[in-house]
């Protein structure tokens, strides 16, 4: 297990710093001069520029700036505008503020919406699916199919807007999606998320509904399942101890990719609720070409995903145990 | 192939349905000469009376009327009609070019791994395996001023040509992976069968080979991928265009109706149901246009 947890995380290290050096040389070399950017649309002084260059590093040539981002993560670095602690990111081109402190302000939010929007569908969608698939064939099944395939092809953009307008302008039955601190007020916190899990889980509800109802019938058409219905086990029994288990692997993986891309932040979700997380960040630095901070974002996404994938693959040597991690 | 398919009702009218669309979105400047009005003109602020003081149509579910048919956009007043045939043009258009961009580097790249293997396929698969591990949607954002920066320095107008440009390249950088990985699992099962053998015995050349003998074996993944690949790409277009980073004033969009809906939808909600329902007909009919292609070619598999 140790060795398996050492091999993989040294992978994923390879992976997010190609990810990184990649963005870099894209954010960083491309525009022919990053200090235009920093200054915004209407400063020509080529004075102005120059110092802008020194205050950020950019008048070094790009493989140097990206040495010292990359050793500023690990050992912080001191800039012109002021030193800046271990996991050094930089800072902002738009407000001058830390990276790394807006990140980590901004990610209660994001976690918030990953994890409730995550027990909301994998309840639903996994519950749906076990039904359809004990009731194959019939107008339930038929019913849960159809509605899986409507799910499927829902946007949050359209139906975010008008849940919104729904259930809080017209008939004010839920609050007004925000985020409050979970250590503060739970019930607040509850109240202002209910509406953004519900609307980013239907999305998946639809596609965790389908996946799981194609495995758990698959799994009862399995000969040990059949044999242990022959030998007389209740079909409760056989439906969630035999079949059931042999589902869940396939369902965990996808949980994994999902959970992930979801810790690195749900961008249109937030945004159609405007809710202040990590995905909004990302679309306001690109707006405001904020490259500091989107270059942090990003490796702050990658990192969660490669995270998310190395803990769903450990799960899955738990849950199967034939997987033989190696 | 055909004629399985053409007993598939569900598949048949998703068809039609589909056709709709392309077709509606190709004769978007005949439909709006025949309805006489553009996506352009500002009719609420040239002519007073049609929007309220607070630029919200005058008249009731967002200004539909005899003359405006799907009512006037909130702020501006322009024709809601034209506007989402117009911006399904664009939406349609960006995303087939993406899909037949990422279907020929899809075959090339896959192909290509898949019959030559050995050091070639390794580092193409692990080329592919990089590339997936970006966050694909978060990729997207990123990556479009940066390419627009390509194009045009920061500080000038991009034009709206080379947005939509920008779009399909990003966009068609990170989509062909999925689809190079299947057509190589295919390739490297078809290369050890006997007529590829045969082929190769007879003496007839690689390119000869994967023209000949391979092609003509992929076209139903190349024809099921595809399909769910438009769909994605149509909603991934929306997506950014609704972020603000894809198209943007005054081209007509779907996705940016979408944007400027969300923006007014708690004074004037029917404008967002046009282009949302509109997609949701369209997502719909292609994926199950997408299941009765998968059925008619490979009626083993099951649903």
């Amino acid at each position: 297990m140790l060795r398996f947890l050492v091999r993989r995380s040294l992978g994923a290290l390879v992976i997010i710093f190609l990810i990184c050096a990649i963005t870099f040389f894209l954010f960083f070399a491309l525009p022919s001069e990053p200090a235009l950017l920093a200054c915004g649309k209407n400063c020509g002084d080529p004075a102005l520029i120059e110092q802008i260059n020194r205050n950020l590093g950019l008048h070094e040539p790009v493989p140097v700036q990206f040495w010292h981002y990359v050793v500023g993560i690990f050992a912080g670095r001191d800039m012109e505008v002021g030193n800046c602690p271990a996991p050094c990111l930089g800072y902002s081109f738009n407000d001058s503020q830390p990276v790394w402190e807006t990140i980590l302000d901004r990610y209660p939010t994001t976690l918030s919406l990953a994890f409730g929007g995550a027990a909301v569908f994998l309840v639903t969608g996994v519950a749906i699916g076990m039904i359809a698939a004990a009731r194959r064939g019939t107008a339930t099944d038929k019913f849960f199919s159809s509605l899986s395939l409507i799910g499927n092809s829902l946007q949050i953009y359209f139906i975010g807007v008008i849940a919104m307008w729904l259930f809080v302008d017209t008939w004010g039955v839920f609050d007004r999606p925000e985020y409050f601190p979970l250590t503060e007020n739970p019930a607040k916190w509850f109240g202002g998320m209910l509406l953004p899990w519900l609307v980013l889980s239907i999305i998946f509800i639809a596609n965790y509904s389908r996946m799981t109802r194609s495995q758990m019938i698959e799994q009862l058409n399995e000969e040990h399942v059949r044999t242990a219905r022959a030998k007389g086990m209740s079909g409760r029994t056989v439906f969630f101890r035999y079949a059931w288990r042999g589902a869940i692997a396939p369902i965990v993986t996808i949980v994994g990719i999902d959970l992930g891309s979801l810790f690195g932040g749900a961008m249109i979700t937030e945004f159609t609720f405007t809710l202040h997380g990590l995905g909004r960040l990302a679309v306001n630095s690109v707006t405001e070409n904020d490259l500091p901070m989107l270059m942090g974002v990003m490796l702050f996404s990658c990192t969660a995903i490669v995270i998310a994938n190395i803990v769903v693959d450990a799960l899955y040597a738990y849950i199967d145990p034939r997987v033989r991690l190696s | 192939m055909w004629r399985r398919f053409k007993r598939d009702r569900a598949g048949v009218v998703s068809a039609y349905v589909v056709i709709f669309f392309f077709a509606a979105a190709l004769l978007a400047p005949v439909i709006s000469w025949l309805y006489g009005k553009n996506p352009y003109t500002t009719y609420g602020i040239e002519r007073p009376g049609l929007l309220n003081e607070f630029f919200y149509p005058a008249k009731p579910n967002g200004g539909i009327d005899s003359e405006f048919w799907f009512g006037l956009e909130p702020g501006l007043g322009r024709d809601v009609f034209t506007q989402l045939f117009y911006g399904m043009r664009t939406s349609l258009m960006i995303a087939t070019a993406t899909t037949v961009l990422c279907v020929v580097t899809g075959i090339l790249i896959g192909v290509t791994a898949g019959y030559l293997g050995g050091r070639t396929d390794y580092f193409l698969g692990r080329f592919i395996d990089l590339l997936l591990a970006f966050p694909s949607q978060l990729s997207f954002v990123a990556f479009t001023p940066v390419v627009y920066a390509l194009f045009v320095s920061p500080e000038k107008e991009t034009p709206t040509y080379l947005r939509v440009i920008t779009l399909i390249i990003v966009m068609w950088a990170l989509g062909w992976m999925g689809l190079a990985r299947i057509l190589r699992g295919q390739v490297l099962s078809l290369r050890e069968r006997e007529f590829v053998e045969a082929a190769k015995v007879t003496g007839a050349s690689p390119w000869r080979i994967i023209r000949k003998e391979l092609l003509p074996n992929l076209w139903t993944p190349l024809l099921v991928q595809s399909t769910l690949m438009l769909p994605t790409f149509v909603t991934v277009e929306a997506g950014l265009s609704f972020l603000g980073v894809g198209i943007i004033e005054p081209t007509p969009d779907w996705g940016r109706m979408f944007a400027a809906g969300a923006r007014h939808y708690e004074n004037d909600i029917t404008y967002m149901f046009f282009p949302g329902i509109a997609m949701v007909i369209f997502v719909v009919a292609f994926n199950l246009l997408g299941d009765s292609v998968r059925d008619a070619f490979d009626p083993k598999t099951k649903r």
